[in-house]
């Protein structure tokens, strides 16, 4: 991807990509943010698909979700395209895929039923991840939509996300897999009584039943591994496709936009481009003056109610100062993609009317119309 | 023991750096855990990052008799590598990590990490490491999993050294007179809701003793803001730039807006969750730093105090 690709604004990105990935770190926004470049789609005539992760309870009900469900469901409104709406299921993802994987029904049944296996479906750093990829591809695939956009787990470690469907073929290949595999395999006899000794220090720190579980798991997975690894590079393919765009979602607070410019320098280096920069809960500012001579006509002014809206005014302006000064590196980096503001809301968006208004924000241009 | 947790954004790590200098104020020596790495703490007191090795993040002394606030990273292979070879099986921990086994055995008995990092802060709570020990949880959901590791790990683990690190572990998540859990919060809709939740989860599931909540950012109060600019300023004998007016308006009625959802939510969190809270002041200054950080803990101790009244 060349850097004259980057759009102007959000409405060209959703023109020109079949796939929006929303990530950022958590409580910035992302679910809301996803659910509203979807509706965008839908009101552009698209037929738009929001894949989402565990959104606040009130915006899934609001879009129709009344839990997980793992397939796509319309939900109706006045717009011209289509807006389906998915919760991510990361378990029954997991267990489609093994399904879909295994040489025989036997084969699944027995990885299926392993605890090994349902703690790696439902506890595995970067399984949820790998799942919100593999849905994805599955949606890309087979869902005919002219726009997919997915919002990400708000996993602190962008390489999480970027590595989850490298992460759990990593996992196959790692060396104790192939000790373990070793005498399934007709390795030397010596090979064996090592995978033993191996086997016998790791259970005494956690015990024998983990070993076991361990074992057999990885027993039942052998065969699978080609099938998960090919399908791995291809989510990764897709990933790293033309039409794909990562949009970055930050809120303005110091802190939260270090961890945004880490997550745009972890893109980077799998080279890819923050194609937009979204920017939630941005503090009003009411006035160009500088916050220091307000906060100097408060202080000459103290004591009278003057003062007092001074005092206020000089506060909001150095907030105001503050934001912009966090964002300029990192909008300086993710350039020349936009970087687009939406205040602070006087309530949180829990329905579609507050999906609406932040529209407004995100695209302004049609609602100027 | 403090645990302070809280989902992202809403400022828990802030709300560590004050609770431990607070202690540190009342002469008690402090000890901040962090368990994620890369969180800023450093950067409030204006110190360079630290990691495992501990380090004085401010220290103590003056006339007021203060201790000192110390800071350590604590990271699960660190934890295991340790426990391991003091535990006479150095042999075993150097294979381990040859091997790469902590993601397979995490795996294989998930929490395993996370009993790891509450074992070692249970070690340092034994050993008197602290008179305090503020421990900076994981964010958002993880923070539950976190704690409810160790009695997860009972079921799964029925032998050996990590089982009996999860019941020492659970022994002191719920000895109440050993450790308390700070839930942060803003005063938002969603993010009380989500403090709620995880109150019951921890309460229920993990049966930990949680002490105040603190609800962080709260605008404070400023009087006059209901006036109207052109009369404040005609009462005060000062002269308005054009436009001024309307920008002193526009900014006061924001922060009256504001501060009314925010008390709205305050007291929509004191109906649903029954603890006792304590607000700290939202910081309008271009940066954070320590002299934020003892303003906050000023903030804590006047409200723990305001606590003990009742």
């Amino acid at each position: 991807m060349s850097p004259t690709t980057a759009p102007t604004d959000l409405r060209q990105l959703l023109d020109t990509n079949e796939i929006v990935v929303c990530t950022g770190s958590g409580g910035v926004g992302k679910t809301t943010t996803a659910a509203v470049l979807a509706l965008e789609a839908a009101h552009l005539g698209k037929r738009a698909c929001v894949v989402t992760i565990d959104p606040a309870k009130r915006l899934a009900n609001a879009m129709g979700l009344e839990g997980l469900t793992n397939t796509a469901s319309k939900v109706e409104g006045p717009w011209s395209g289509e807006l389906w709406a998915l919760m991510l299921d990361t378990k029954s993802t997991f267990d489609d895929l093994v399904a879909k994987h295994a040489e025989s029904d036997e084969q699944a049944r027995n990885i299926l039923a392993n605890r090994f296996y349902r703690n790696i479906s439902g506890a595995l750093s970067g399984t949820q991840e790998y799942m919100a990829m593999e849905k994805l591809y599955e949606l890309h695939e087979d869902g005919g939509f002219d726009v997919i956009v997915v919002d990400t787990p708000p996993t602190r470690n962008a390489l999480d996300f970027l590595e989850a469907p490298r992460r759990l073929t990593r996992f196959l290949d790692h060396r104790l897999y192939r000790v373990l595999m070793a005498p399934t395999r007709g390795f030397v006899k010596a090979m064996n009584v090592a995978a033993q000794a191996f086997l016998r220090t790791v259970s005494k720190v956690v015990g024998g039943d983990v070993v076991r579980d361990a074992v057999t798991f990885f027993q039942a997975f052998d065969g699978m591994e080609e099938g998960f690894r090919d399908r791995a590079a291809e989510v990764l393919d897709l990933l790293s496709h033309e039409s794909t765009a990562f949009v970055l979602v930050t809120a303005p607070r110091g802190d939260v936009v270090e961890e945004a410019t880490y997550f745009a320098r972890k893109l980077g280096e799998a080279d890819i481009l923050v194609r937009a920069l979204i920017v939630n809960r941005m503090h009003p500012r009411f006035s160009d003056a500088s916050p220091d001579a307000m906060a100097e006509r408060a202080k000459t002014l103290t004591g009278t109610d003057l003062g007092a809206l001074y005092a206020n005014l000089a506060d909001f302006l150095t907030v105001a100062s503050r934001e912009e000064a966090h964002l300029a590196g990192l909008a300086e980096h993710v350039a020349p993609a936009p970087v687009v503001r939406v205040p602070f809301l006087d309530t949180d968006v829990h329905d579609l009317e507050g999906l609406a208004l932040v529209g407004r924000y995100l695209f302004p241009a049609r609602h100027a119309a | 023991m403090l645990i302070v947790a809280g989902k992202g954004g809403v400022g828990k790590t802030t709300v560590s750096a004050a609770l431990a200098r607070a202690a540190a104020m009342a002469g008690l020596s402090t000890l901040i855990v962090e368990v994620e790495g890369k969180s800023g703490l450093a950067g409030l007191f204006h110190q360079p990052p630290f990691d495992y090795e501990e380090v004085v993040l401010a220290p103590g002394g003056g006339p007021g008799g203060e201790s000192d606030v110390r800071a350590r990273t604590l990271t699960p292979d660190d934890a295991l590598v340790e426990y391991l070879e003091t535990h006479g099986m150095g042999r075993i921990s150097r294979r381990l990590a040859a091997a790469g086994a902590m993601d397979v055995v995490a795996t294989a008995a998930p929490g395993i990490k996370d009993i790891l990092i509450l074992g070692k802060v249970k070690q340092l709570e034994r050993g008197g490491a602290a008179d305090v020990i503020v421990l900076d949880a994981p964010a958002a959901g993880h923070a539950i999993r976190f704690l409810r590791s160790a009695r997860g790990l009972l079921d799964a683990v029925h032998v050996g050294p990590i089982n009996t690190q999860a019941q020492d572990v659970l022994d002191m998540l719920t000895d109440p007179e050993r450790c308390q859990v700070v839930l942060v919060t803003l005063p938002e809709e969603t993010p009380v809701n989500e403090l709620v939740e995880t109150a019951y989860s921890l309460e229920d599931e993990v049966g930990i003793m949680l002490g105040p909540v603190v609800v962080n950012g709260l605008y404070r109060a400023l009087d006059g803001l209901e006036r109207d600019p052109d009369e404040a300023a005609k009462e005060a004998g000062a002269f308005l730039h054009p436009g001024e007016a309307d920008s002193l308006r526009a900014a006061a009625q924001f922060r009256l807006r504001r501060s009314a959802l925010q008390h709205e939510q305050v007291e929509r969190l004191g109906e649903r969750l029954p603890l006792s809270q304590i607000c700290l002041p939202y910081v309008f200054s271009a940066e954070l730093g320590p002299r934020h950080v003892d303003e906050l803990a000023a903030s804590i101790t006047t409200g723990i105090r305001g606590l003990a009244d009742l």
